[in-house]
């Protein structure tokens, strides 16, 4: 097995040979940057002015006092620019775009966070920009799409498949293949051939860097527990990474279970029936059949939709390092509503799966522990999706 | 014993010849039409067939091979009823024939019993699009081992450095990417892959194969100036989802008569 980009025996480079060069182009570009001081300032400075970062590490004393257990404290990342975690990795890819002097960026998108966030940047870069986005999505997230288009992007629906985020992701990298000498692939989340799983994480990881020091300055010590959801990975794998030798932190990743346990009704690659396999360039747990055909994912929220997972979360999962759960539908919806009732704060549909988690956490949890959850994005995008779901017509 | 491709490869090299493979889908738009379409292929003047294995999420393919793929999954499509295709296909012909199909697949069913098990049903090699030569070591041993052909890749973009590694290996064929993108007819200067083919040369012996834009009988002459052979794909499946198997075979008639009118000595 080659071992390069591996997590375990999980990741690796499973692309058409079209794509191999501009893969050893961003990773040679990435080894050149990473660790250079004026990229880092750069980066850092751009988090800073423009994403706002750092964000608050937020004591949610209402809600803790609704559980009467640990203290819970939300990181809040919904705060940062364009409403979520995607902004840190949109950036820092980005700059490295411009330093690999790509003219345009492909992105692909499922609630359409992502997209938002490459827009974003790409406006803020001067770079033109194409989103890949599931026509199902496109329908459920009108909000997001026009955001893009305000932004300058061009946003492509994509009918193929299921019209969802994996059908977006395939038809991204199909582009990219055939622009890739002047364009850049943003990829979303910690998935994708490497060197992407890695470039992404590293561009969240301040998400867990910054938990660590905050919650020392608040209970003087390490988080009892860490929760964040999962879809492809990127917000749980910024919150983990950083404490992912430190087995006194229990770390959950909360997954999207749909409807039910049935085969396309979920979201469950790692806590339901995927096993490991081959999607858009990793090795890496996956919703298949017997056949090794790649199952539809479901789930309420457009951004945990997706049937595969970041290789680090399944190298994570046989490790256990992370505990991979999940709730459903119901359960994140009565989240949404329960955070935006009892904090005033509005989460997002993703962010809502960890928040629902802790109904099922907190009995198990007591006073003098502490709990911090990913709040990943703020739920301003969903309020059409959750009002029709509650049977309320506000359109 | 050599294999039915470098067999065939041979041949055409001695009768001064290019030639030229045909990718079906397996099952779209259904079984029947797959076996028809393969027997009346070869008597059409294919000297190769590409059956595609279909997958769900097809990568490096473009839209018409992705809705054939999606056309044979409704039609419920597996691998134990490809190898009953293959095992059909081979009480009448012995054209040398090799899979396409995704990583996913074969990973699923364990590469090395699909190895046994389509070279028992009368496969003769593989191609992999979504597994470069960096993931493919394992691969290679085990084809190796079984005497089936794994494709290699050559693409515009590939380095004389890469190449080195790639193709001094190569078994049956190398297949050459003409452009950067897809599957799909489309216009492609075929002159670019051509310079990168001459290259090749210096690296290995094995018969070069350009695919990809194929769709006329003038772009396949346009192709095989510095191939082998060239690779026609979507125009011929595009027809067949029309349910118009006499225009798919005509399409290959017109580019044997035009390639032997071009090159045959």
């Amino acid at each position: 097995m080659n071992t390069k980009g591996r997590f375990g025996q999980y990741g690796g480079q499973y692309v058409p040979e079209i794509v191999m060069p501009a893969l050893n182009e961003l990773e040679a570009a990435y080894q050149k940057y990473k660790d250079d001081p004026e990229f880092t300032q750069q980066f850092r400075t751009l988090l800073r002015e423009y994403a706002g970062r750092p964000t608050n590490l937020y004591y949610a004393e209402k809600l803790t006092a609704h559980y009467g257990r640990a203290k819970i404290f939300l990181k809040r990342e919904d705060l940062l620019h364009t409403g979520a975690h995607k902004i840190n990795n949109a950036l820092g890819q980005a700059l490295l775009a411009k330093l690999m002097g790509k003219k345009r960026i492909v992105a692909e998108t499922g609630a359409g966070q992502h997209g938002v966030a490459s827009a974003t940047v790409a406006a803020l870069f001067g770079m033109e920009c194409h989103v890949f986005m599931g026509a199902v999505d496109v329908e459920r997230q009108k909000l997001n799409v026009f955001r893009m288009k305000l932004l300058g992007a061009k946003v492509i629906p994509v009918s193929s498949g299921t019209g969802t985020l994996k059908d977006a992701t395939s038809e991204a990298i199909r582009y990219w293949a055939t622009n890739i000498t002047d364009t850049h692939y943003i990829i979303g989340s910690a998935v994708g051939p490497h060197p992407y799983p890695t470039i992404v994480r590293d561009f969240q990881k301040v998400i867990g860097e910054e938990i660590r020091e905050q919650i020392k300055a608040q209970t003087g010590g390490l988080p009892d527990y860490l929760v964040a959801c999962v879809g492809g990975g990127s917000n749980a794998i910024g919150t983990f990474y950083d404490f992912r030798n430190d087995r006194a932190v229990r770390k959950f990743g909360v997954e999207a279970g749909g409807h039910s346990d049935a085969v396309a009704d979920n979201a469950k690659t790692l806590s339901g029936a995927g096993e490991p396999g081959i999607l858009h360039g990793a090795f890496s747990y996956l919703l298949q059949t017997p056949d090794g055909q790649v199952v539809e994912a479901y789930s309420i929220s457009a951004g945990l939709d997706y049937p595969g997972v970041g290789p680090e979360h399944s190298y994570y999962k046989d490790e256990n390092i992370v505990k991979y759960v999940s709730v459903t539908d119901k359960e994140a919806l009565a989240a949404f509503q329960r955070l935006s009732q009892i904090e005033g704060i509005i989460p997002a549909l993703e962010s809502s799966h960890a928040l629902a988690y802790l109904e099922k956490l907190m009995p198990e949890t007591k006073a003098g522990e502490s709990v911090v959850v990913c709040l990943s994005g703020r739920g301003d995008k969903d309020v059409a999706m959750v009002a029709r779901a509650l049977g309320e017509d506000i359109e | 014993m050599k294999n039915r491709i470098e067999e065939k490869m041979a041949a055409l090299k001695a009768a001064g010849k290019k030639g030229i493979y045909v990718y079906i889908t397996c099952g779209a738009p259904d079984a029947a039409t797959t076996i028809e379409a393969v027997k009346q292929a070869e008597q059409n003047g294919a000297d190769l067939i590409e059956l595609g294995l279909p997958f769900s999420d097809p990568m490096a393919d473009g839209p018409v091979i992705q809705t054939a793929s999606v056309v044979a999954l409704k039609n419920e499509m597996t691998l134990a009823k490809e190898l009953e295709i293959l095992r059909e296909i081979r009480t009448f012909s012995d054209i040398p024939i090799v899979g396409m199909g995704y990583i996913n697949n074969m990973y699923h069913y364990g590469f090395e019993k699909f190895v046994k098990d389509f070279k028992a049903a009368g496969m003769d090699g593989i191609i992999v699009p979504d597994v470069p030569h960096e993931e493919s070591e394992e691969m290679r041993r085990i084809c190796k081992e079984n005497d089936f052909v794994l494709a290699e890749f050559i693409t515009p973009g590939t380095t004389e450095a890469r190449m080195q590694d790639t193709c001094k290996d190569a078994r049956g064929f190398i297949y050459c990417v003409s452009n950067n993108g897809v599957t799909g007819v489309k216009k492609v200067d075929y002159r670019v892959i051509g310079g990168v083919c001459d290259k090749a040369r210096k690296y290995t012996a094995a018969p070069l194969a350009v695919g990809f834009g194929i769709g006329s009988a003038e772009a396949a002459v346009e192709a095989a100036a510095h191939a082998d052979a060239v690779i026609v794909g979507s125009a011929v499946v595009k027809r067949l989802l029309d349910h118009k198997l006499t225009e798919a075979m005509a399409l290959v008639h017109e580019m044997r008569v035009a390639l032997d009118a071009n090159y045959a000595q």
